[in-house]
């Protein structure tokens, strides 16, 4: 025990425990991830009364790993007049960013492999920086169902990114911290989700918007644009943006839930609440939010280009602006602001 | 900047990578498992069966341009934004003053973009 310790504390000890760390983050979020694949297909086909994948395994449970192993045996084809390398390093840049987030996130109190004191700094730079990849596809497929898919997608996830960053700061100001540790911390007596309600709506809502999902699925409208920006890609390079995309959709779903429902948290300190570890409310909470993604994809019709950008500009862009101007006063007055 | 605040980073680094060892291992198998067999038909771009029979990357609309220009600004916003609601319970009235005054400024920018038909798609 002592020789492992002293081990752990040399400089090669402390990578081996970085990498140790991070791929029990990863393994998990990856598998959680190709079931999410599953869970939305299932959850879909419950809704419009099919079956959904049920073949491969019990209950269609080895569906992902099917899908996977498919994948790797098709041919990589990048098409004549694509920019090849580009081509290649845009999926690679969509799944990098959709991992990396992955470091700050607290799933328990001091679980979080990096805490970073500016850690919702950090997540608000990596999802900005997602636009590269979609940008980089669009552009370097060289088609126009891909390049237009990416334009749209580019303008979508800017515009609603604006109102994300308001709400966010909003939280800040409750909370007095940048540190996502430090933020479901301050929410031990309240979750942020009973005082700043509309923010929380406005926040989800962002969020569908800003991992394309239904109803703002535009960018890659199947009637209009086929698939989008990555219409041209087959094989791995598709399997890596699907694999992004869907982490980014439990970032999101895990940033909703440190924001404004309480992270690990129980509902209340009291007696059977209590008996559940936090990382299992946080998984629970976080699923919760993923069902809504689906169950919003299942409902709504998608929004016609103009009606998207009329929503985030007009809409939640000023709302979430005189919210923010009010939270803010209301706390100086008060004198709630954590000092 | 302390070594141990720079430390915090280290995982960041890891984190970096591994999800690129993973990527590039994934994209390398399938091009060495699968079977490559691309003629020309196949490798020509897709547009629904049809000779694509223009370059794609031409003029576009501007909006898009007009879009990422109005971002910057509302993104700068709220870097600004960041600071000061962290501190504040400790810059006073004057400071939350300042803020308001800087918010004021951008609304009436804001509300000169809406009225000029910026924010319109048709």
């Amino acid at each position: 025990m002592q020789a492992l310790q002293d081990f752990l504390a040399t400089p090669v000890g402390h990578l081996v425990l970085t990498v140790a760390q991070t791929l029990a983050l990863l393994v998990p979020v990856l598998i959680c991830v190709a079931y999410m694949t599953w869970a939305e297909r299932r959850i879909m086909a419950a809704m419009q009364l099919r079956k959904g994948p049920n073949v491969v395994g019990p209950f269609g449970m080895l569906q992902p790993f099917a899908d996977a192993l498919k994948m790797l045996m098709k041919e990589t084809i990048v098409p004549t007049g694509a920019s090849r390398y580009l081509f290649l390093a845009a999926p690679m840049l969509t799944f990098l960013l959709a991992m990396i987030a992955w470091s700050v996130i607290p799933v328990n109190d001091g679980w979080a492999i990096a805490d970073i004191n500016v850690g919702i700094l950090y997540l608000f730079a990596v999802s900005s920086l997602g636009v590269y990849g979609v940008i980089i596809a669009g552009w370097a497929s060289n088609s126009k169902y891909a390049f237009l898919g990416a334009l749209r997608s580019a303008a979508q996830m800017v515009s609603y990114e604006v109102s994300m960053g308001f709400v966010i700061v909003t939280v800040l100001l409750c909370a007095g911290s940048l540190n996502l540790t430090e933020i479901v911390r301050a929410q031990t007596t309240v979750w942020y989700v009973i005082p700043l309600f509309p923010m929380a709506i406005i926040f989800f809502i962002s969020t569908l918007a800003e991992t394309n999902r239904a109803p703002f699925d535009l960018p890659e409208g199947e009637s209009e644009l086929v698939a989008g920006f990555f219409v041209e890609y087959s094989s791995m390079s598709f399997a890596l943006f699907f694999l992004g995309e869907y982490a980014n959709i439990l970032l999101m779903c895990s940033l909703t839930t440190i924001l404004f429902l309480g992270g690990w948290l129980p509902p209340m300190a009291i007696e059977p609440f209590t008996w559940v570890p936090g990382p299992l409310w946080f998984m629970l909470k976080a699923g919760l939010l993923f069902f809504c993604f689906v169950w919003v994809r299942a409902t709504f019709p998608r929004y016609r280009y103009d009606q998207l950008m009329r929503l985030g500009w007009k809409v939640f862009l000023p709302f979430s602006l005189v919210w923010l101007i009010i939270t803010a006063f209301t706390l100086k007055l008060m004198g709630w602001l954590p000092a | 900047m302390s070594a141990s605040l720079l430390g915090e980073y280290f995982p960041i680094l890891v984190f970096i990578g591994i999800a690129a060892g993973i990527a590039i291992a994934m994209v390398a198998g399938a091009l060495l498992l699968a079977r490559q067999k691309p003629d020309a038909e196949k490798l020509s771009t897709y547009e629904c069966g049809f000779e694509p029979f223009e370059d794609t990357r031409h003029r576009f609309d501007v909006r898009f341009y007009l879009v990422a220009i109005l971002f910057i600004i509302f993104d700068l916003e709220v870097a600004f934004l960041f600071p000061w609601a962290i501190t504040l319970g400790d810059i006073g009235w004057l400071g939350f003053g300042s803020m308001m005054a800087f918010l004021g400024v951008l609304t009436v920018g804001f509300i000169y973009e809406w009225r000029k038909g910026a924010l319109d798609w048709e």
